[in-house]
């Protein structure tokens, strides 16, 4: 094992991932984001929901919280509110973020608070056997959907963009270098920053959308992705079922905890003038 | 001459899911009869470091070699 993810997992690996699984690339993605992030291990603070991806916090050897389905984002922020020199991270699969926790998703896009939100989108509920989520493609097969989704799946980057987050990337894990670099990029990011990770869940989608082996998973998500800079030359036709990766927007907006802390000492010296005066 | 490199694999860990043997550009990686991988040829490796990146299981270090070795 590399020293990098050495220094930030625990001892209790192998995971329980299957084989193949993109959960594993996305880790490795965040440990090498942390170690160029330089962050003192007890500075940082993971928090994950429910699910295959959500099991992360298990294996870092950093601040974790493990927490309730489709809340992590609920904790991260209560925890940031009260310790705002944590560098909060939230680990959150594509069920968990955009479905039991979709509320959650889009009012903390609003508050921008300081956090980097990773959500590994597998297109699968794959840890209770596969049924289709709200970033399945339309057209993929799943347990729940033996002839195809007919749903139309969410664009999680434009959904975050319309909720107010002030930096939003997607990377995948066939690009793992790219996508160690917008993680670092999204937590130095002053605001709410939401990174979309494409994986890989050879079990539960590439089974039933008969591209079964993890190596071809990776293949497909290569064949499949166009830059940024690329989609912006090409039209909407050749950018059906395409996947763009890259820094998608940012953008400045009044931070939460920073907020929060002006109102308080407002507030605070309000109180103190009352108090003065009433003691003339 | 180039830099050389060694391969450490903890063949421990691996799920012998085959996303080295695919990826790896120079053929160093081999699938073992028991579906893990194994280091077939170790002095073809250029350092690129795709196995390393990624496998979902942390099994590889890449060690670069100094020259004189």
């Amino acid at each position: 094992m590399e020293a990098v993810y050495e220094k930030y997992f625990r001892d209790n690996l192998p995971h329980i991932w299957c084989p193949g699984c993109g959960n594993g690339i996305v880790m490795s993605a965040l440990a090498r984001a942390l170690d160029k992030l330089g962050y003192p291990q007890d500075d940082i603070l993971l928090v994950s929901g429910i699910g295959c991806s959500s099991r992360m916090s298990g294996y870092m050897d950093l601040n974790t919280v493990h927490t309730a389905h489709g809340r992590a984002l609920a904790f991260a922020t209560g925890a940031k509110v009260c310790e705002p020199r944590l560098k909060t991270f939230v680990v959150m699969g594509d069920g968990d973020a955009a479905a039991i926790g979709g509320n959650h998703f889009i009012h903390a896009c609003r508050r921008n608070i300081d956090m980097t939100a990773i959500v590994i989108n597998n297109s699968i509920y794959g840890m209770t056997g596969g049924q289709f989520s709200p970033l399945t493609p339309t057209g993929k097969r799943a347990t729940t959907a033996p002839y195809g989704s007919i749903d139309r799946a969410f664009n999680l980057v434009d959904l975050a963009k319309g909720a107010g987050a002030t930096y939003v990337a997607r990377g995948d894990v066939f690009h793992a270098a790219q996508l160690t670099n917008l993680l670092v990029e999204a937590s130095r990011h002053k605001g709410f920053a939401v990174v979309e990770a494409v994986a890989t869940c050879p079990i539960s989608f590439g089974r039933y959308n008969n591209i079964p082996e993890p190596a071809d998973m990776l293949f497909w998500l290569r064949d499949n992705t166009v830059t940024v800079q690329q989609a912006a030359k090409m039209s909407d036709e050749e950018l059906t079922d395409k996947i763009i990766i890259g820094k998608h927007f940012e953008t400045e907006a009044v931070e939460y905890c920073e907020e929060m802390a002006r109102l308080l000492a407002d507030k605070q010296a309000d109180n103190e003038k009352a108090g003065d005066e009433n003691e003339v | 001459m180039g830099k050389k490199f060694e391969v450490v694999l903890n063949a421990k860990t691996c799920k012998g899911c085959g996303i080295c043997t695919a990826l790896c550009p120079k053929g160093v990686l081999k699938i073992r009869p028991d579906g893990k991988a194994e280091v077939a040829e170790p002095a073809a490796c250029i350092g690129c470091q795709s196995c390393s990146l990624h496998c979902p299981d942390f099994c590889f270090e890449i060690k670069e070699v100094s020259a004189d070795d």
